[in-house]
């Protein structure tokens, strides 16, 4: 916070952030605070429930069931998109004619809206039409995502890698190329070799964008609803039934708006305390 | 390292077959996608492409997704630029807090606030239009944009805003023919970000509109459940949602390195 001067009167210059933010955020979240500790059975007639619906959530085993399944997919999520976005980026040129036309084709799945991804990945993978489907049955492994949960699962799992590795991608690709080229010839000068060179140059100097690619991949992985919806439904029966895929079930599906009001806090909570665990954990690392 | 290109290579290989099978399906009849299996179109055909290009329901669906995409672009960079600017430069009341409030919000995620947003955009009359989509996707546009901004706006020095009170320039004189020509990158990678999530998300799109507004994204999903499974149609319709990203990306392609060059993003 060096450099920087006292100044009051900067709260106008947030003012029109901080309303449309706020008109949107503070509303919203308060209906929902409201709706999780009343019932209503219509008429805008509302009866206080205290934390029932709270406890309620907490002790369903459903509830417990998706969120077992959200922690599954992000756990898969990052362990598959951070070390496969980091070795891409590694692998791919400095300077050259062929920059722009990879970062261009990379980032082409980023900027697909979601329903079309999870529309196109099923074509892709129907296994009577899609060529992935076609491709796998050929081999001779039996392979249908709308009815086996495990196809489902490494389908949804790999349209997720194909659709947001890139991210990583580009973040790490930044992150080395920021690196001053005399950091290599000093290596070089002190013999270090592939390893040596990834470990105590490149990694430390990526750190601060990896960071962010974790941050960002836990949360919008964390957040997902669109494209596994459009490509499963959350099936076969609730196999890819993740969060807010059952919240909207609940919400919009059955009308159940106290439960869902209740589910929609934890979830947030959820998310903002890993997020923040992620981030200090990270932060004291580079501390050290 | 020598063959290092071949990791990329197969790597953007495997980005394009999927969109290839999307464009060869959009090419094809109804009754060849469904007949037989085959890695080109055998009839060629662009009726898809022409029902999408002549029936309004499909190309109004296209009108009014860029209608809300770029209202929320043009509110959500507008608003932060002055708000980035205050937390690049002063210290104020509360303002870590505030910086953190406005990236929670980031982190929210959008199904949680579904039904919320479908009461309140209907209490103040303006559900079914383009700009409560446009409003509501600044919930987690107008937070990124201040954070990729208060990237940019920290890496000027602060040398050159007191040169320029010294030469007698007023603050807005300084900030628009000044502050804001000198992180024009930052102003493209932010406008890019908010375009993306703007142009990507579908279930507040959705949940906001009905007939008059309606998302391309969301014509897709309701043809595609009431007038049987037109697959050709439906990928055609997929294939041109393409389109406006792989522009704009163009567009940008140089800005975006330099502004995940600065961590921000």
């Amino acid at each position: 916070m060096t450099g920087k001067t006292s100044n009051q009167k900067a709260w106008l210059f947030v003012l029109p952030v901080v309303v449309l933010v706020a008109f949107n955020a503070l509303i919203p979240l308060m209906t929902v605070v409201n709706y999780s500790v009343q019932e209503t059975f219509g008429d805008n007639v509302f009866f206080w429930e205290g934390l029932r619906w709270y406890e309620e959530v907490l002790h369903s085993e459903r509830f417990h069931a998706s969120l077992l399944r959200q922690i599954t997919f992000t756990s898969i999520i990052l362990l598959i998109e951070v070390p496969l976005g980091v070795a891409i980026a590694l692998a791919m040129p400095r300077r050259g004619p062929w920059v722009p036309v990879c970062l261009v084709l990379m980032a082409l799945p980023m900027l697909i809206p979601w329903n079309v991804v999870g529309a196109m990945w099923n074509i892709f993978a129907l296994p009577e039409i899609g060529l992935l489907g076609k491709t796998i049955n050929s081999l001779g492994i039996n392979y249908n995502f709308t009815q086996q949960p495990l196809a489902a699962w490494f389908t949804t799992i790999l349209m997720d890698v194909w659709h947001w590795t890139s991210l990583v991608v580009l973040l790490a690709y930044a992150g080395l190329c920021s690196i001053p080229a005399p950091y290599y010839q000093a290596a070089k000068i002190d013999g270090a070799r592939g390893w040596a060179i990834f470990r105590y140059i490149e990694l430390p100097k990526m750190k601060r964008v990896l960071t962010i690619a974790i941050l960002l991949r836990f949360m919008d992985s964390f957040m997902i609803y669109t494209e596994p919806f459009v490509l499963t439904g959350g099936g076969p029966g609730n196999a890819t039934t993740f969060l807010s895929i059952d919240l909207v079930k609940i919400a919009l599906g059955q009308f159940d708006l106290g439960p869902a009001a209740a589910m929609s806090l934890i979830y947030f909570l959820i998310v903002l305390l890993l997020s923040w665990v992620f981030y200090t954990l990270m932060m004291r690392h580079e501390e050290r | 390292m020598r063959y290092s290109w071949i990791v990329p290579t197969f790597y953007i290989l495997f980005l394009l077959l999927p969109i290839y099978w999307l464009l060869n399906m959009s090419f094809k009849t109804t009754n060849e996608i469904l007949g037989a299996f085959t890695l080109w179109p055998q009839e060629f055909t662009f009726n898809n492409y022409l029902k999408i290009f002549t029936d309004p329901t499909w190309y109004n669906g296209y009108f009014n997704s860029f209608t809300y995409v770029i209202i929320n672009t043009v509110i959500s960079v507008t608003a932060a630029l002055p708000a980035a600017y205050a937390f690049s430069r002063y210290r104020f009341l509360g303002d870590k807090h505030l910086f953190f409030w406005l990236l929670t919000n980031r982190m929210a995620p959008p199904a949680v606030f579904a039904l919320p947003f479908f009461q309140l955009y209907s209490a103040v009359g303006l559900f079914d239009t383009p700009i409560a989509v446009a409003l509501a996707h600044c919930l987690f546009n107008i937070p990124l944009a201040v954070w990729i901004l208060e990237g940019f706006m920290s890496a000027v020095p602060k040398e050159l805003d007191e040169t320029a009170y010294v030469d007698g320039y007023s603050f807005w004189r300084f900030f628009f023919k000044i502050f804001v020509p000198t992180i024009t990158a930052g102003i493209g990678v932010a406008a890019f970000f908010c375009f993306m999530f703007s142009w990507d998300e579908l279930l507040l799109a959705k949940t906001l509109t009905s007939v008059a507004a309606k998302p391309i994204a969301a014509t897709m999903t309701r043809t595609a459940s009431t007038a049987g499974y037109e697959l050709g149609l439906l990928a055609a319709a997929g294939a041109l949602t393409i389109i406006p990203g792989a522009f704009v990306i163009y567009f940008v392609r140089n800005y975006i390195a330099k502004g995940f060059a600065l961590g921000r993003v």
